[in-house]
C-alpha cells in the first residue's frame, strides 16, 4: 500500500511567505475546531437546548474552578501521550492507530509491577512500573511494525484488530487471573502506595504524569528537529526510497519508531493506572487511543502542538461531562466536534489545489 | 459439553447462521472492493457501516417499514461517501486520514443521536426487522435449501453480488474502466476514461453498500442498535478484500470464513463451555489476523491509495 503521507502541500505554504505560513498553521486548527463546534450545534439544537447555554456549561465545567481545570489537565495527560505516540509514528509514515490496545496492555504491566514488590522505595518502584507498561506497549506495537516494514502489511487493519484483542484480553485478566480475591467488582488489587504517582499540586489530583508529557513533548521536539534520528524519521516519512539511497535502513527505522511509539502509548496506560485509577479496571479508558489521532493531526504532528491540542481535547472531554449533567447533551457529542475538526483541517490542505485549478479554468476561459 | 458443541456445529442451523452473519461483511466488502479496485483506499467502511446501522434502525423504528430503514441506512452512508470522495478524489488528499475522520464522525453521530432520539435508557428499543423469506423450489432442497435459501432478502442480495461483481469487473467495459483507473489512471485518461468520474462513482457505490451492510447488522434479526455496533467489522471486511486479493470470489470466501468464526463464537458462549467469554469474542479478530498473515500481501491495484492529480507530477 502506498503511504506517501503529507498533511499539507509544503511547497504551497512556503511560497506564501514565512509569516503567513505560520499564521495559517495556527489558524487552520482553530478554524477547524470552530467549524466543528458550529456544525456540532445542530445536535445541541436537536436536543432542544440553546447552543450558547450548552457551550457555557462546557466551558464552565472545563475551566470554571481550579478543581475543574485540574480535572481537564488530568484528562489531557493520556491524550497528550498517545497523541505524541501517533505523531511520532506518523512522522515516519506509519500510522499507529493501535494506541488503544497498547495502552490497555501497558496498564496490565504497570498493575502487575505496581501491586507487587512491597517495600520498594518509590523512587525505584514508580519508574519500574512505568517501564513495565512502556515495554509491554512497545512490544505490542512491534508486531504491526515488523509486519508493515518487512512484509508490507497494512498497519491500520492490523493495529485496529489488535486493539480489540487487547481490550478483551485485559477484560479477561481483570475478571480472572489478576482479579482481587473476595471482590465483587472485576478489578485488580490496589496499586501499592510506593508505586503511585505523586500529586504535584497540593489539594488537587493532578499527578506527575503531567510532567512526563511535558518532558516527552520537548524531548520529541528536540529529536525531530535537532538530531539525525529525527531527520531520518522525517525523511522516511516523506520519501522512503530517497532515504534508502541516502543509506538509511528505512525498514529498521520503521520498526524502531513503532516500538517507541508503542512505548509512549504504554506510558499513557501506566499513568492512568498509577496516577488516576490506582488499580486495573475493565474499560478504564474509553477511546483515548482513537482521540489521539485527532490530537496528533490537529497539531500537524508537532510535539509541542500536541500539548495544546491535548489540552483542548482534554478540556472538551471534561467539560462535556458537566454539559451532560446540566443539559442532557450526550458526551459523545465531543467526538463529533473532534471528527469535524479533523476533517476540516485535512480538507483545508486541499484548498490551494482547488484555487489553482479554479484560476487556471478562469485563465482558459 | 464438547459433544454438545460438536452436534451444534455440524447442524444446518449453524451454517445458516454463519451465512447470515457473513452477510454484512459480504455486502460491505463487495461494495468496497469496487472502490479499492478504482484506486481509492476506503478505510472508512467501518464508520459507514456504523452510521448505516444506526439510521437503518432509526428509519425502521419511526416509519415501521424495513425498506424505509434500508433507504435511511444507504443515504446516511452515502453522505459519508460524498465526504470521502470529495476529499480523496476531488481534492486529492490523504485517503487514510480522511477515513479516520469519517470513522470518528460516524461514532460520534450515532452515539449522540442515539441518546438524543431515545434518551439514556436504550434497553427496550425494538424496531421492525427483516424476517427470512423462503425461496420457492430452491428453499426445499434438503440441507442447502435450509442453509442458503431460508434467509432474509439482504442475505440474498449479498450472495448475488458476488458473481455479479465478478462479472462486472472482468466481463464489462465498466469493470475494465474501474480496473484501469486503479492500475494506471494516466493511461486510462489517455484512452478517454474520466478518472474522477469513475472514482467518484466507485466511492459512492461502496459507501452505499456499506450502509446496506449496516442495515444488515441492525435490522435483520437483532432489530436494535447499540453503541459502536459495527465493532471493527468494517476493518474485517477490509481485511477480507486484501486476503481475497481483490477478487470477488476470494473476498467472498474470506467473508464466509468469518461468518463461520462469528457463528462459532456465539455458539461457544451459548453452550457455556468452560472458557472465559472474552476468548470466543476475540476469536474472529484473531482469526482475521492469522489468515491475513498467512495469505500475505498479494498484488494490489498499482494506483491504490494514491490520488490522481491531473496537472501535477
Amino acid at each position: 500500500m502506498s503511504s506517501k503521507i503529507s498533511l499539507e502541500d509544503k511547497t504551497q505554504t512556503t511560497k506564501v511567505g514565512f509569516n503567513w505560513a505560520s499564521l495559517i498553521k495556527i489558524l487552520t486548527p482553530a478554524l477547524g475546531i470552530l467549524a466543528g463546534a458550529l456544525v456540532g450545534s445542530i445536535v445541541i439544537v436537536a436536543k432542544g437546548v440553546n447552543p450558547v447555554t450548552a457551550y457555557y456549561y462546557l466551558l464552565e465545567g472545563a475551566f470554571g474552578s481550579l478543581d475543574n481545570f485540574t480535572a481537564s489537565l488530568i484528562k489531557s495527560i493520556p491524550l497528550g501521550l498517545t497523541g505524541l505516540a501517533v505523531a511520532l509514528s506518523y512522522k515516519a509514515g506509519i500510522f499507529n492507530i493501535g494506541c488503544e490496545g497498547q495502552l490497555y496492555l501497558a496498564a496490565v504491566g504497570a498493575t502487575v509491577v505496581g501491586t507487587s514488590f512491597a517495600g520498594l522505595p518509590s523512587i525505584i518502584h514508580i519508574p519500574l512500573a512505568i517501564l513495565a507498561g512502556a515495554l509491554l506497549g512497545g512490544l505490542y506495537a512491534l508486531i504491526p511494525g515488523i509486519l508493515k516494514a518487512y512484509k508490507g502489511f497494512n498497519e491500520i487493519v492490523i493495529t485496529m484488530l489488535m486493539n480489540y484483542i487487547a481490550i478483551y484480553f485485559v477484560s479477561y485478566l481483570v475478571q480472572g487471573p489478576i482479579k482481587m480475591p473476595d471482590q465483587f467488582y472485576p478489578q485488580s488489587a490496589p496499586i501499592l502506595e510506593s508505586a503511585r504517582l505523586p500529586f504535584i499540586i497540593p489539594g488537587t489530583r493532578l499527578h506527575a504524569g503531567f510532567l512526563i508529557v511535558l518532558a516527552l513533548a520537548v524531548l520529541l521536539w528536540w529529536v525531530f528537529n535537532k538530531t539525525t534520528f529525527g531527520f531520518q524519521i522525517r525523511g522516511v516519512g516523506l520519501n522512503q526510497r530517497a532515504m534508502e539511497y541516502g543509506g538509511t535502513n528505512s525498514k529498521q527505522l520503521l520498526v524502531k519508531v513503532m516500538f517507541l511509539s508503542g512505548c509512549i502509548a504504554g506510558i499513557a496506560g501506566a499513568g492512568e493506572i498509577l496516577g488516576v485509577h490506582m488499580r486495573l479496571l475493565e474499560n478504564f479508558s474509553v477511546n483515548v487511543g482513537y482521540d489521539a489521532i485527532a490530537v496528533a493531526l490537529l497539531a500537524d504532528l508537532n510535539p509541542l502542538g500536541v500539548l495544546l491540542s491535548a489540552l483542548f481535547f482534554g478540556s472538551l472531554r471534561n467539560g462535556a461531562n458537566s454539559m451532560q449533567i446540566s443539559t442532557g447533551i450526550p458526551t459523545a457529542f465531543v467526538t463529533i466536534v473532534q471528527a469535524l475538526a479533523v476533517l476540516f483541517v485535512v480538507m483545508s490542505a486541499g484548498l490551494p489545489r482547488i484555487l489553482k485549478k479554479w484560476r487556471r479554468m478562469k485563465a482558459n476561459a | 459439553m464438547l459433544e454438545n458443541l460438536l452436534t451444534i456445529v455440524f447442524s444446518t442451523d449453524f451454517f445458516a447462521s454463519s451465512i447470515r452473519l457473513a452477510a454484512p461483511l459480504l455486502l460491505a466488502a463487495m461494495g468496497d472492493v469496487v472502490s479499492e479496485r478504482s484506486g481509492v483506499l476506503n478505510m472508512g467502511l467501518d464508520g459507514m457501516m456504523l452510521l448505516g446501522a444506526f439510521f437503518g434502525f432509526v428509519g425502521a423504528y419511526f416509519t415501521g417499514s424495513v425498506w424505509l430503514g434500508v433507504l435511511c441506512a444507504m443515504l446516511s452512508a452515502l453522505i459519508l461517501g460524498i465526504i470521502h470522495a470529495f476529499s480523496c478524489v476531488t481534492l486529492g488528499l490523504n485517503q487514510v486520514v480522511t477515513a479516520t475522520g469519517i470513522n470518528m464522525l460516524a461514532l460520534g453521530l450515532s452515539s449522540s443521536l442515539l441518546r438524543t432520539f431515545f434518551g439514556t435508557s436504550t434497553n427496550a428499543l425494538r424496531s421492525v426487522g427483516f424476517t427470512p423469506t423462503k425461496v420457492p423450489v430452491l428453499g426445499d432442497i434438503p440441507i442447502i435449501g435450509k442453509i442458503l435459501f431460508n434467509q432474509t432478502i439482504l442475505v440474498y442480495v449479498a450472495l448475488i453480488l458476488v458473481p455479479l461483481t465478478y462479472y462486472v469487473f472482468f466481463h464489462t467495459t465498466w469493470g475494465l474502466k474501474i480496473r484501469a483507473v486503479g492500475e494506471h489512471p494516466r493511461a486510462a485518461e489517455t484512452m478517454g476514461v474520466n478518472v474522477f468520474k469513475v472514482r467518484w462513482i466507485a466511492v459512492l457505490y461502496s459507501s452505499t453498500m456499506c450502509g446496506l451492510a449496516g442495515a444488515a447488522l441492525s435490522i435483520a434479526g437483532l432489530n436494535t442498535f447499540i453503541d459502536n455496533m459495527s465493532a471493527g467489522r468494517g476493518f474485517i471486511a477490509f481485511a477480507c478484500i486484501i486476503l481475497g486479493k481483490f477478487n470477488p470470489w476470494g473476498v467472498a470466501i474470506g467473508a464466509v470464513v468469518f461468518g463461520l468464526a462469528e457463528a462459532l463464537q456465539l455458539r461457544i458462549q451459548a453452550v457455556g463451555l468452560p472458557i472465559p467469554y472474552q476468548f470466543p469474542i476475540m476469536f474472529p479478530y484473531l482469526l482475521t489476523l492469522v489468515v491475513l498473515f498467512l495469505s500475505g500481501v498479494g498484488l494490489t491495484p498499482k494506483a491504490w491509495g494514491s490520488p490522481y492529480l491531473q496537472d501535477e507530477e
